[in-house]
């Protein structure tokens, strides 16, 4: 597969050249060129802002249709925890588990479970002496992979722990491979997801070799059909829900924080937040800090492109379940799991993608040219050219990429600048 | 006088103006910096140190200074940093450079700056340091950080 295989996806056809997407990529990885917009795949981390913004609906996200359950015997339906927030009121979740069966499942495991298991490693790792703080959460795969391409003396921080969906994958795969004699790939595993971050790290994981979710169905795309086969008079399946309230509250940001037994985290959610917190942090500018938890997404995992509901709603659902649910209890855990399974396999490198040469001198050599450049440039970051910024133009000149005459304004600009200060001078 | 610039071999030469007690754009130059340093490929933990270091003299110059520069330049096996202000200088740097030691006033330290770690982080973050003031006239600091 493709080293950078991204669920988000633009369709040209909708794309309409806009520059509303091109300031809003945290890591610059979009320019207009021809008319459309085009991802520069090395760089993108499928945060699903461009998303959001795009009024044209050109962009979209890669995931699998429900149909692909049928390659497996045993079909497993992974709900992400922020499907608590999904459904009005009048459904219980229970319901909506037995409606998923429905769509052809052979089980429902609940991820607010795995994050129940998590909770209890995540605080044994928090007791460790010798770790380095804060850790931070990879629950959020758009954070790790911002700091994988932004922050990378921050990789130290990032936890070895693997986020609730993988540890609920190993779990359930460990487990009907035992009770059902079957065969490792005979157990399809499927994540109901709330985000192309999510789908991008079962295709393509950081921390292990092969992700043990076999794919990622879009939310919205069964949304419709599980409200059609929810029926609160029948629970023909085993009971799914045994999460506790902090399991739940995963859903939301600060959820993971809320069972830890420390008062010291630091939750943040939107990434531009996240990256003034990451500044601070990379600056060593938090010492209280002993955890951090950040989110593209306002509001956490309840904001996910692929969720349906609006997210403050959506949050506040959340909220209101998990309160009513029990507190969360380490010696109740259910896990035929042990720490070493919920370990990273591989190590994680920096994405090094924003060097502009292998070589250290010619990266100099380039560098010093990109100032000349930039300084030649209005700096008023229109992004008529097709860059986010006119210092990312700049770049693009230096690296082959683009031209200056793809700035519109490099002339006329220069020219009102002129006779401005020349109108100055006049009037002395 | 001010520390002597060495100008063979610099690949590249940028300056940052800091104005005094603005808070708000305290941290510009430093991320900029950070920022350039990583186009150009340097291993991220230079980096950081020098993100920090930079970061901790422009809150000096900010919070303690009436206003200065910071200078980076970059040579091929070394990156060279000068912070400069115009003054009011330090009476006692032996002092000024011990850990905790602050002249921030009351409302700094409750801004969550003037800790009195400032003068010691650089000198812990840089492989060379030095530092010179002369009371009423100016503070130079001069830090080397080896590639």
């Amino acid at each position: 597969m493709d080293k950078y295989w991204h669920s988000v996806v633009l369709d040209n056809d909708y794309c309409n050249g806009c520059t509303n997407c091109l300031s809003r990529c945290p890591t610059q990885a979009i320019r207009v060129i021809d008319g459309k917009a085009k991802i520069m795949k090395e760089r993108c981390i499928d945060c699903g802002e461009c998303l959001k913004i795009c009024h044209f609906h050109a962009k979209g996200t890669l995931s699998d249709n429900l149909e692909k359950i049928q390659n497996y015997k045993y079909k497993v339906a992974l709900p992400n925890i922020s499907m608590y927030g999904q459904f009005s009121a009048e459904y219980d979740i229970e319901d909506v588990f037995q409606a998923i069966y429905k769509l052809g499942f052979d089980l429902v495991y609940d991820v607010a479970y795995a994050a129940d298991i998590l909770t209890k490693y995540q605080n044994e790792l928090l007791r460790e002496p010798a770790i380095e703080k804060p850790v931070i959460s990879t629950y959020c795969p758009a954070i790790t992979r911002l700091i994988q391409i932004r922050y990378p003396s921050l990789i130290e921080n990032i936890t070895r722990l693997e986020s609730p969906m993988e540890i609920a994958a190993r779990q359930v795969k460990k487990k009907i491979m035992q009770e059902q004699n079957l065969e490792f790939d005979e157990i399809g595993v499927f994540l109901i997801a709330q985000c192309p971050a999510k789908i991008t790290s079962i295709m393509q994981p950081l921390g292990l070799e092969k992700s043990y979710i076999d794919g990622g169905i879009a939310l919205e795309s069964i949304y419709a059909r599980l409200i059609k086969a929810i029926d609160k008079d029948s629970r023909n399946h085993d009971l799914v829900q045994k999460s506790s309230g902090n399991g739940v509250g995963w859903g939301m940001v600060g959820g993971q924080s809320f069972g830890l037994d420390t008062e010291k985290y630091l939750a943040v959610d939107g990434i531009e937040e996240v990256i003034r917190v990451l500044d601070k942090m990379e600056l060593g500018k938090l010492p209280e800090i002993d955890f951090f938890e950040g989110y593209a997404c306002v509001t956490g995992c309840s904001g996910g492109v692929l969720n349906v509901e609006n997210p403050f709603m959506a949050k506040a659902r959340i909220r209101m379940k998990s309160s009513t649910l029990g507190s969360y209890d380490p010696n109740e855990i259910d896990s035929n799991l042990t720490r070493e399974d919920l370990e990273w396999d591989v190590e994680m490198e920096p994405r090094t993608i924003l060097k502009l040469d292998k070589d250290f001198k010619v990266s100099l050599e380039k560098m010093a040219k990109l100032e000349e450049i930039a300084q030649k440039l209005p700096g008023i970051d229109c992004g008529a050219c097709g860059a986010p910024t006119c210092r990312a133009l700049a770049e693009d000149i230096v690296m082959n990429r683009a031209k200056y005459s793809d700035c519109l304004l490099l002339g006329k600009y220069n020219r009102r600048r002129q006779k401005k200060t020349q109108g100055e001078n006049n009037e002395d | 006088m001010i520390l002597a610039r060495d100008n063979n071999d610099v690949a590249m030469m940028k300056d940052f103006e800091v104005t005094t007690d603005d808070f708000s754009s305290a941290g510009i130059a430093s991320s900029k910096i950070k920022k350039i340093l990583r186009q150009i490929g340097l291993e991220s933990s230079v980096i950081r140190r020098i993100a920090i270091a930079t970061y901790e003299a422009e809150i000096n110059v900010a919070i303690h200074s009436v206003g200065g520069k910071i200078e980076v330049y970059i040579k091929s096996d070394k990156v060279e940093i000068f912070v400069e202000d115009n003054g009011p200088g330090i009476a006692d740097v032996n002092l000024a450079m011990q850990k905790g030691y602050s002249t921030a006033t009351k409302e700094i330290r409750e801004l969550g700056f003037g800790a009195g770690m400032g003068l010691p982080n650089m000198e812990k973050c840089s492989d060379e340091f030095h530092i010179e003031s002369e009371v009423d006239q100016y503070t130079a600091i001069k830090m080397i950080f080896t590639l």
